[in-house]
């Protein structure tokens, strides 16, 4: 029988397997950040270990970094523990050996957004990375997840991992989607129809025309977002599309290295008779602009809707839930989702902070500018870019100047009020149009009211002054 | 890691799904560079309200849960967030054990790397401990040499693990001690994977 495309990425790492199944993989690529690391590399030193392969490694700051005044460097971070978290990092990669980005250099970023931009992210290899949206890099054909700290610490120590196969699943998205609609839409419909839980104990590949009419900016979010379907990864199989955004960048093969690594890239894909233990297919010509309207990324509507009756779901625990999640939010049962007043808008995180997301956002920003609309009063409208790079090439474009000339915050790349580490956070009952990818209770502050949404419906909601169908704005 | 082998202790019942690792520890707790402490924030804006105070009604603050050393939770426990926080904060705050129909895999690996046991029971099985834990008596017992965890009134249930976890965590072996074991076999991938990506840069 044939195998899948994650079948041939582990089968090509394994180192060994214990007598109780459990198997050592090998890992290609280790991202670090400031947040879930200090502790690992304090278990190192008290065991004596060195990191095994400093060069496999790359360091960036980013969950808990202002998205202002960087250039003045970690000295000047004013929450005393984050500042000591950030100068802990650069002890540690300076100690080991590992290349750093640190805050303000252009190269730095959300740990995401600067494997890929780096070229470090390739096709075929295992990633793995403190944090849960990992998954992003899997749209470039590489396994990838994220891992707790003990398992940061066993990677710099051994470059290996102890894992445990997960079973195979498919999606497949057909069809054309209509216009103000792409791959967040795609990634949120997907996790209202399985569930959070639904991809549990499982690594999707996602395939079918619609991927592959998808940019790779627009796999990156769809791959981001697994995680939020439970899934352990997600997976794309490379293409044109792949080699076309790697070649060139400093981590790529160079000259007649490329041409090897792409033929043996072509390989990387599921074979025809390759078994799925589930699949699913989503016909994406049916989707609306979707958002959430709870506090789970399962919580999913079309922007059109109207917000979910508890009554209508199918458990006692569901209507509890749904009820809580109303409560939470501050919104009735029946009533459309676009009366829902927005008080801030949040476009970044390492779902839609690159630079064809700001694109996408600036488009409505330039058609609304066009009719002499501004920033709805009111609103706090924030773009945090993924990385400095990505900030460079926006100022290329002018799109800076169009955001700022529609009343929009320019800041700097982090992870910002995708989880409020840094002082970018919600106030109690703000309601936030976000493109993030986590709308728990408190995610964004403490009693903040977050809706997931795509960078275009998210500068929508700008401009409108609440929840708004972005399909008006185009 | 530490050695879990038998516990004996209140199980405070936590009746919702999907608890996610932000609501186990809020992101103010992870600036710490340190792993012990966290039990202060953990379920913060559970336990407090705005103001700090502790909120009475909720389970963990009630006099009958102090000193709960499981939890029995709903669907799909532990999702969101890598952060190892979440079973560091657990752990600090004297819980051992959590039971659930279901936990993320993060989340569940993340357990396994601290000797917090994570037990996978069926639905219905849940829901009946749950009503155990929230009666008078909810004092339960977990074995893991056995695999089995009994109710207060007595009703034992089977669980399964994984031979090579159990073995670990029953002896609280470090992985990274076990995995340096094959460090030859590490050594042999490495030569191999230097021969066969020829194109690659490092
Ligand atoms: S942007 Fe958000 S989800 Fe992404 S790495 Fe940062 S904190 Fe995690």
């Amino acid at each position: 029988m044939g195998k899948t495309l994650y079948d041939k990425i582990w089968d090509a790492h394994v180192v060994a397997v214990e007598p109780g199944g459990e198997t050592i993989l090998y890992i290609d690529l280790h991202l670090i950040h400031e947040v879930t690391t200090p502790q690992a590399f304090a278990g190192l030193r008290a065991a004596h270990r060195p990191v095994r392969r400093p060069d496999l490694t790359l360091a960036v700051a980013d969950h808990n970094t202002p998205t202002e005044g960087q250039a003045l460097g970690v000295d000047a971070v004013a929450d005393l523990e984050a500042r000591l978290q950030l100068q802990t990092l650069g002890r540690n990669v300076k100690e080991y050996g590992i290349e750093f980005f640190p805050m303000g250099d252009i190269r730095n970023g959300i740990v995401h957004v600067v494997g890929p931009e780096q070229g470090r992210t390739q096709p075929g290899m295992t990633i793995v990375c403190g944090d849960s949206h990992t998954s992003t890099h899997g749209a470039f054909g590489a396994l990838a997840h994220g891992i707790g700290t003990s398992e940061v610490e066993h990677v710099l120590a051994t470059q290996t991992l102890r894992q445990r196969k997960a079973k195979n699943m498919r999606v497949m998205f057909v069809g054309e989607p209509i216009p103000g609609v792409g791959a967040k839409d795609f990634a949120l419909a997907l996790i209202g129809e399985i569930g959070t839980g639904g991809g549990t104990g499982s690594v999707i590949e996602y395939a079918g025309p619609a991927i592959e009419a998808l940019s790779m900016e627009g796999r990156m979010t769809l791959c981001n977002l697994s995680i939020e379907g439970g899934a352990k990864a997600g997976l794309i199989a490379p293409d044109d599309k792949t080699y076309a955004y790697i070649v060139g960048k400093p981590g790529a093969p160079k000259g007649g290295a490329w041409d090897l690594a792409v033929t043996e890239w072509r390989g990387l894909k599921s074979d025809a008779d390759a078994h799925f233990d589930r699949e699913i297919t989503i016909d994406v010509s049916k989707l609306a602009p979707t958002l959430t309207w709870g506090t789970s990324p399962e919580d999913t509507m079309a922007v059109d809707g109207l917000v979910p009756d508890p009554e209508s779901f199918s458990t006692d625990d569901k209507r509890a839930g749904a009820q809580r999640a109303l409560d939470y939010m501050g919104l009735k049962a029946g009533q459309p989702i676009t009366d829902a007043k927005v008080q801030r808008v949040f476009i970044g995180s390492c779902t839609n902070s690159r630079i064809e997301d700001l694109r996408q956002a600036a488009l409505i920003a330039r058609k609304a500018l066009d009719k002499g609309l501004k920033v709805a009063t009111g609103v706090r409208a924030m773009i945090v870019p993924g990385s400095g790079l990505v900030k460079h090439q926006a100022e290329e474009e002018g799109l800076d100047q169009v955001f700022l000339q529609a009343g929009f915050e320019w800041r700097e790349p982090g992870c910002s009020m995708c989880l409020g580490m840094n002082p970018d956070r919600l106030e109690p009952e703000e309601r936030c149009a976000s493109t993030s990818n986590r709308n728990f209770e408190g995610r964004q502050g403490r009693a903040g009211r977050t809706h997931l949404m795509s960078p275009a419906m998210a500068a929508a909601a700008a401009f409108a002054g609440h929840i708004a169908d972005v399909r008006e704005y185009l | 890691m530490e050695k879990f082998d038998q516990l004996t202790g209140p199980a405070a019942p936590l009746d919702m799904a999907n608890i996610d690792t932000d609501q186990i520890i809020p992101k103010q707790f992870l600036k710490t560079i340190d792993r012990e402490g966290l039990g202060k924030g953990l379920f913060y804006d559970f336990r407090f309200d705005m103001e700090g105070k502790e909120k009475p009604d909720f389970v963990l603050n009630l006099p009958a849960y102090k000193g709960a050393r499981m939890i029995v939770a709903g669907d799909n426990f532990g999702c969101g967030s890598s952060r190892e926080h979440a079973p560091w904060a657990l752990m600090d705050f004297g819980i051992r054990c959590v039971i659930s129909t279901s936990f993320a895999d993060i989340f569940y690996n993340n357990c396994f790397s601290n000797g917090l046991l994570p037990v996978v029971l069926k639905a219905d099985e849940v829901h009946e401990l749950m009503g155990e834990a929230k009666g008078g008596n909810h004092v339960f017992a977990v074995d893991l040499q056995a695999q089995t965890v009994v109710s207060p009134s007595g009703k034992t249930f089977g669980f399964d693990i994984d031979p090579g976890r159990k073995e670990k965590m029953l002896k609280g072996l470090d992985a990274i001690g076990e995995t340096l074991e094959h460090a030859s076999a590490i050594d042999r991938f490495e030569d191999k994977r230097r021969m066969t990506r020829t194109w690659a840069t490092a």
